[in-house]
């Protein structure tokens, strides 16, 4: 691995790695059964260059921003590359968004540039309708040979003969700008500078090493703190290799697993309990015999791996379970989104070390992780290297919010001055997710204090960003909550929205009103969508602007109602 | 090439079938995420069994935005 604190940008050090490593892989990416594309270090270096040369031409300067729409593929590491090179700074964007969602954060970033990939620019023209999009350089990758590009220019042409001048950033610069919320209320643009990578890079590396030869599988989408972090940086400066996968379909993610023969991978709780549903489904096919040599190799190996894992030991017990992840997988990561307990447990029993993790694009990438020195399936592990954290006001179970200082914190949310000054305070980050520490110093989640929810796909959703679908409803008026700021919970998974009507005066909530709310919840992404709804007897208590006082209507309708008057949709 | 109905109503049938869902229950309008109770990767597992059925190749991103058995039908109808 680089010594990265020779560092102060991740220009610099990316520039480095690949110098040290030119003939190592550092990029494969296969589309099904096919491999599309294998980069060296070197080959890396060949493509990125010419295209940050271009970009330079083009008139990106210290400190320009310029956006990424893709899925996640080889051209989006280049491009970040390339971006970093010239002294830009990178907008990762969720390619899951839509066209709108799009135009409205690419306004609010200010990007000069966009590299997108070609179907997402053709939404994002078409939803344009013919306006402009206040975007100077727009590169777009893919598109078919004769495609209207709109005014953009073809990825895959964009390039300029000659050395490329590169601009060096001090740590204290911003290196990215991530959004951890949506837009429909008020877009939350985390600005995280070089140090802040620099420095999660160094502490997560301290924990699991990577080197030349490691495989890591990309799934979570690379504009995921999550995936920036262990499926670009991390490995680049380790001199590893990603692979990146250009379809999600779980047959070709099993098969990835074997043929690229992957060593870490990161996955949502979705994704693993999918993997855990094969992997159940497979044990039921078995005949009594196999099931009952099973189930005493996954004792034994339970047994023999109870202070520590030892993935070799495993591999020889349950050889058919390695065999489907390759033989070679050490670990996967988990973070971002609750885990149950079991399907970690589950997994541990089978010799795959799942190592879940706590983390916040906030707070860089990670704050805490488990080391597995023993595994726990109850806890997100103890902090990491440089991360100090606080249990602010704990109640009588020594359960309070989480706060967080290091390094790795985010350096202010762009252009929202107010919102910063109320998220970093004497610069603790507070969470706005409620834990306590154990008698081992493993961090243990119990809730949110915040009105938010993490899917199981790992999606932060503030419900202010989804409420301009239900406007115009036949109601007096409504919100949106997350069901546990309004009925606390001290626990996480389950998590759901919903919708607070109230209504009219001698307005009755009708059975074509429910259509209506279902209906227009059909429309918004699966992710977003709201669980149920609750109509509300009294007015919303609203400041002087009119601005609905979300947090006294919470703790009315909480002291006033039971979690049971959700009528589920 | 199949009409826009025919193509709707084989993955009616197909969407049944592999979710073990009575045919019955569902309707083109259905969002198939609530109706089959199945999560984002399932629904690409559907997308497999339309791409060999169809004989067609799609993306994933043909499913982005799309929770309806209709729309659905209107993308893989214009791909066929």
């Amino acid at each position: 691995m680089l010594n990265l604190d020779q560092y102060s940008c991740l220009g610099a050090a990316l520039q480095d790695a690949l110098d040290r490593w030119p003939n190592e892989t550092c990029l494969i990416e296969a589309d099904r059964e096919k491999e599309k594309t294998r980069l060296t270090y070197s080959d890396f270096k060949e493509v990125a260059l010419p295209l940050a040369r271009a970009l330079e031409d083009a008139g990106v300067a210290s400190g320009d921003r310029a956006a990424i729409i893709m899925t996640n593929q080889s051209k989006w590491l280049i491009s970040a590359y390339a971006v970093f090179y010239a002294g830009g700074v990178l907008v990762p964007l969720d390619y899951k968004l839509t066209p709108d969602e799009h135009l409205q954060l690419l306004a609010h970033s200010k990007a000069k540039v966009l590299i997108v990939e070609y179907h997402l620019w053709r939404a994002i023209l078409q939803s344009l309708g013919g306006k402009t999009h206040g975007v100077q350089t727009v590169l777009v990758t893919e598109a078919p040979l004769r495609a209207e590009l709109g005014g953009a220019f073809r990825w895959e042409e964009f390039r300029r003969k000659g050395d490329p001048n590169f601009v060096p950033r001090k740590r204290e610069d911003v290196a990215c700008i991530v959004y951890s919320s949506g837009t429909g209320g008020r877009p939350k643009g985390c600005v995280l500078t070089h140090g802040n990578y620099l420095e999660q890079c160094k502490s997560l590396a301290g924990r699991f090493a990577f080197w030349p030869g490691v495989r890591y599988l990309s799934i979570l989408p690379t504009n995921h703190a999550i995936d920036f972090m262990v499926g670009f940086i991390g490995p680049f400066v380790c001199g590893a290799c990603v692979v990146h996968l250009r379809t999600l379909r779980p047959e070709f993610v099993r098969d990835a697993f074997m043929r690229y023969r992957i060593t870490y991978v990161a996955l949502v709780p979705m994704i693993l309990k999918n993997l855990e549903r094969g992997l159940r489904a497979k044990f039921d096919e078995l005949n009594f015999a196999k099931r009952f040599l099973l189930n005493r190799m996954i004792g034994l190996n339970k047994l023999l791996t109870r202070k520590q894992p030892n993935v070799k030991l495993s591999r020889k017990l349950l050889g058919q379970v390695h065999a489907a992840f390759g033989r070679e997988l050490l670990a996967v990561f988990t973070g971002g989104a609750f885990m149950e307990p079991a399907t970690l447990q589950f997994f541990y029993e089978l010799g795959i070390p799942v190592a879940n993790g706590y983390g916040l694009t906030e707070a860089g990438t990670s704050l805490t992780l488990n080391d597995f020195k023993p595994f726990r399936a109850d806890t997100v592990g103890t902090p990491l290297s440089g991360v100090e954290l606080r249990i602010l006001k704990p109640d009588s179970e020594g359960i309070g919010e989480v706060a967080a200082r290091s390094r790795t914190v985010m350096s202010h949310y762009l252009d929202d001055p107010e919102l910063s000054a109320r998220t970093i305070v004497d610069g603790w980050l507070l969470t706005g997710d409620l834990g306590r520490f154990d008698q081992h110093g493993h961090l243990q989640l119990f809730g949110r204090k915040k009105n938010m929810i993490v899917t199981e796909g790992g999606k932060n959703i503030y419900p202010e960003d989804i409420e301009t679908a239900f406007e115009g409803m036949a109601a007096k008026e409504y919100c949106i909550f997350a069901a546990n700021y309004i009925w606390p919970a001290k626990s996480l998974g389950n998590e759901k929205l919903v919708l607070v009507l109230r209504m009219e005066q001698n307005q009755e909530f009708t059975e074509s009103l429910k259509e209506e709310i279902a209906a227009r919840n059909r429309k918004l992404p699966d992710f977003k969508r709201i669980g149920g709804y609750v109509v509300w007897q009294k007015d919303f208590p609203r400041t002087a602007s009119m601005k609905i006082k979300r947090n006294i209507l919470a703790e009315e309708m909480g002291k006033t109602l039971e979690r049971s008057a959700i009528v589920e949709l | 090439m199949p009409t826009a109905e025919y193509t709707l109503e084989e993955i009616l049938n197909l969407a049944a079938i592999h979710f073990k869902v009575p045919r019955a229950k569902l309707t083109p309008d259905d969002d198939f995420f609530k109706t089959l109770k199945i999560d984002s990767l399932q629904a690409l597992d559907l997308l497999t069994k339309l791409e060999h059925h169809f004989h067609v190749e799609l993306p994933d991103y043909e499913l982005q935005g799309v929770s309806d058995f209709r729309t659905l039908a209107n993308r893989i109808q214009a791909r066929l």
